[in-house]
């Protein structure tokens, strides 16, 4: 069969003012039709690049140096701006990361198809409408005719991004480019696109790029897989091949650094190949050191205790009580976690997983119920001193490593501020001391402490919301997707560095996460949620070989097979 | 809000004294002020006043003898059609060269754009107003130097802008009145091109093959049209409000005019009545600013069909 793309070393650079960057490099590519090709990388790797410059969407200054993008024998790279508009849509689609940001908000879904519909195929009027509708259906969307009007925020994500697949088939393209097509979706929903886009190629006999981050996505759906590492195709083949027996160094490390649904290992592979040489840590000799200072109180064997705990929002205000309306995030939730214990809660987007993380770190407050940390009450109606004290015990990882450090503060600012807070150094001297031994502990080294938070990448910030939640000498860690904004090898560096920090201070954690084989690797104990209460809690293990409730058997069923790895 | 008004402006001065001849008998002033009221205590004046209001009767002006509201609604017209102008030409020449601006990011024609939008905003409107009477009105002769010239009437409505002479009046103030108002909407423009542009549906729109004017004319203008019409609402209100300075230099028989001279002159009515119109003013703008909102966007639309 003729090959249907076939890129020849292409590289693309961006021209900056002092350097360039060279995004690709010397990539080759080919696809045949009905075939599914996954381009595999971290940040930074270049795999969207590749996509974008398929169709020259490169964004200024980035443009193609060398090499040829051969599409069904044509270079695309001949074309000019016009010829160029013909080929997008009606010969190759593509598809975006996040269907809440790839549709125009003020047009109605109807009105961006048959826009879309006018210009690729030529029909007009009544004609047009009546594709849309069959388009529509074939992405599995319900009842087309009543939906064309609505606009996008009318629907939810999953529902979106049908709506950006039928946009993208809009054209009868022979060529699908997806750039992370699931990366913004839940579980449940990824696994009903990806079968839809598998579905749509085999039907259509299309091409599929998919361009992801997510080994799992890759060994679901792709045919064959190319890896990227720095701009480079480091490894190309069949998928089973390239995840059972990779050759080259950098797929062994990124393979080994994705978390295994199947069973617990003890920490991840050693992925250093990925952030360029081992790390030199210095350590701190935590039974000398302030931060492993035990303290003289005895602690209940209870960290964590919540019974019947209830939070609703409210959706529409009104000043009679049978127009307002609610809902109900967490609703009669009880659990309780023991000291040391590292306790999971797992679930969907809207489960109530986060909220219940904001209610024990009292960022809102609980509408009925209670929650003792330590045998101290700390719900919204008891205050005082014993109150701040056994929050002093608690503290908080964020999930978006960007917004949740102050950009206008030094980092030795943002660590020592607990510190200073609670007064628990009696020294300027002896707090940067502190502040200093805390970077080298979570793995920055010291001379982080005078930068300011955007000189990090997206990992290291991460550890400076360790080193920050550590600074209060907290027994308790709450972590809220800590990871999921990462890349998988920068995700395997922080879940070991949790890991290591439980150890040697018998912290309690709190793990809040949407994935699964994370969950599996961090926690002792997993609840399930749903909807705003807890289908079933159940050790680790146990869960995950035998699950109790259907919800939690409907969500591992889901959770993508890495198992031949 | 007429509190503080009427509270402030009795603070300032009296009346009476800039109303009656200095060399008159200390009874005659004492007649003219229990005429105007103005011998009882502040506070039985503004329940005077507020008794007044409530059927729609802010006082009398001091020195023309009429209702104060009278007199606004005798000068609005004029002032309301050269605000209206202005905003016109603000939005005709600023929102086209802003997108320009805002597409073209490196171009020279966004340099000279952007640069004169800098000269727009620092540049004071009444040395404009004066250097534009001077080249085209005294050196080139084009434009009559100052007044409203005749007036037309079209669909009902009475105008200067429907009479050639009324237009050729109307032109200078109105483009005087607009330079600052073009400098913004054009960096409000750009401003709004330059993120819209970089969002992922334009980007997704492109990537469906969709030429450049459809584009611009569909997913980007009503995106960044919301927040230019939130800030020219507001905008029209000050116009309306504060067109003083450029009523003065081109002599416009608006409500400019009258306020100055009634604050000269401290003929309270007057300028409580046009506080009050001003405030009210800024209300209603509010409001339509808000319909306008649901209009435009889908997503602000109360009790939508989820």
């Amino acid at each position: 069969m003729t090959d249907l793309l076939n890129i020849r070393k292409l590289s693309v650079s961006f021209k900056m003012e002092y350097e360039t960057t060279d995004a690709v490099r010397n990539v080759s590519i080919t696809l045949r039709p009905g075939e599914v090709l996954g381009i595999v990388g971290e940040s930074g790797a270049g795999k969207s690049t590749i996509g974008n410059a398929i169709v020259n969407l490169l964004e200024p200054p980035g443009e193609i140096t060398r090499g040829e993008v051969l599409f069904k024998g044509q270079d695309l790279r001949n074309l000019d701006d016009k010829q160029m508009r013909d080929v997008r849509g009606k010969k190759i689609g593509m598809i975006f990361q996040d269907p809440q940001t790839s549709l125009n908000p003020l047009m109605t879904i109807g009105g961006q198809l048959i826009e879309t519909i006018n210009k690729t195929i030529n029909l007009y009027g009544s004609e047009a409408t009546n594709k849309v509708i069959e388009l529509l259906e074939s992405v599995g969307i319900d009842e087309p005719e009543a939906r064309l009007n609505l606009y996008p925020h009318q629907f939810s994500g999953g529902m979106r991004q049908r709506v950006v697949i039928a946009l993208a088939l809009a054209g009868d393209p022979d060529l699908i480019i997806a750039d992370e097509p699931t990366t913004a979706l839940d579980v449940s929903i990824q696994a009903q696109i990806l079968d839809l886009i598998k579905k749509l190629c085999q039907e259509r006999q299309v091409g599929v790029i998919i361009i992801t981050h997510d080994i799992g996505v890759i060994a679901n759906i792709s045919d064959r897989v190319t890896v990227m590492f720095n701009g480079q195709a480091v490894e190309s083949g069949e998928v089973k091949q390239i995840l059972t027996n990779p050759k080259h160094e950098y797929t062994k490390s990124l393979i080994a650094a994705v978390p295994r649904g199947d069973r617990k290992v003890e920490r991840f592979k050693s992925i250093d190949y990925i952030e360029g040489g081992a790390q030199t840590q210095r350590r701190i000799d935590l039974d000398q050191h302030w931060l492993g200072k035990k303290f003289t109180q005895h602690y209940s064997d209870t960290a964590i205790s919540i019974n019947d705990l209830n939070k609703k929002y409210s959706l529409k205000k009104a000043f009679l009580k049978r127009n307002r309306s609610y809902v109900h995030a967490v609703k009669d939730v009880s659990l309780s976690i023991k000291t040391g214990e590292s306790f999971g809660l797992v679930g969907e987007s809207g489960s109530g997983k986060s909220t219940i993380a904001k209610l024990v770190a009292g960022l809102v407050s609980t509408d009925k119920g209670s929650i003792k940390l330590f045998d101290q009450e700390v719900t919204n109606k008891s205050k005082g001193k014993d109150v701040i004290a056994a929050r002093r015990n608690l503290q908080m990882i964020f999930q978006d490593p960007y917004s949740s450090l102050n950009a206008r503060m030094r980092v030795q600012d943002i660590v020592s501020e607990p510190i200073s807070y609670y007064k628990t150094a009696s020294t300027n001297m002896e707090m940067r001391q502190i502040v200093r031994d805390l970077l080298d502990h979570v793995g920055l080294g010291s001379n982080a402490m005078l930068k300011y938070p955007h000189e990090f990448s997206g990992g290291q910030r991460q550890r400076i919301s360790i080193a920050r939640a550590l600074a209060s000498r907290p027994k308790i860690l709450i972590c809220d997707e800590p990871t999921s904004a990462l890349d998988v090898s920068v995700q395997a560096h922080i879940l070991n560095l949790l890991k290591d920090l439980q150890d040697d201070l018998g912290l309690t954690i709190l793990f809040i996460s949407h994935d699964l084989p994370v969950i599996r690797q961090m926690c002792d104990r997993v609840a399930v949620m749903r909807h705003g209460s807890i289908c079933e809690i159940a050790t680790t293990d146990s869960l995950f070989e035998k699950p109790q409730h259907e919800y939690s058997k409907h969500l591992l069923e889901l959770m993508p097979k890495t198992d031949f790895i | 809000m007429s509190l503080v008004v009427f509270t402030m402006i009795n603070i300032v001065g009296d009346p009476v004294d800039m109303l009656v001849n200095p060399e008159s008998l200390p009874d005659e002033i004492e007649r003219v002020r229990s005429d105007f009221g103005l011998d009882q205590p502040a506070h039985i004046q503004y329940i005077k006043f507020l008794q007044g209001a409530l059927s729609g009767d802010l006082g009398n002006s001091f020195i023309f003898g009429r209702p104060a509201l009278a007199l606004i609604a005798e000068r609005f017209p004029a002032t309301l059609e050269l605000a209206t102008c202005a905003l016109i030409i603000a939005i005709v020449f600023g929102l086209p060269l802003g997108i320009y601006a805002g597409l073209n990011p490196k171009s020279f024609g966004t340099r000279i754009i952007m640069g004169g939008s800098v000269l727009g905003i620092s540049i004071p409107t009444f040395w404009l107003g004066l250097m534009m009477i001077i080249i085209f009105s005294v050196v080139l002769g084009w434009l009559p130097v100052s007044g409203r010239g005749d007036i037309g009437s079209f669909l009902g409505l009475e105008s200067s802008a429907f009479t050639l002479d009324g237009l050729s009046h109307l032109i200078m103030p109105a483009t005087n009145l607009a330079l600052f108002k073009i400098a913004m909407v054009i960096r409000l423009a750009r401003a709004g091109t330059v993120e819209v542009m970089s969002l992922d549906f334009i980007k997704f729109a492109r990537a469906r093959g969709l030429p450049p004017e459809r584009l611009v004319r569909f997913h980007l203008l009503p995106n960044i049209l919301i927040p230019i019409i939130t800030v020219l609402a507001i905008e029209f209100g000050t116009l309306i409000a504060f067109a003083t300075v450029t009523e003065t230099i081109f002599a416009w028989p608006g409500l400019g005019k009258l306020v100055i001279d009634a604050i000269v002159n401290l003929d309270r009515p007057i300028v409580v009545a046009y506080l009050m119109f001003v405030v009210t003013l800024f209300l209603l703008l509010n409001l339509i600013v808000d319909i306008i909102y649901a209009a435009l966007d889908p997503r602000v639309r109360l009790n939508g069909d989820q």
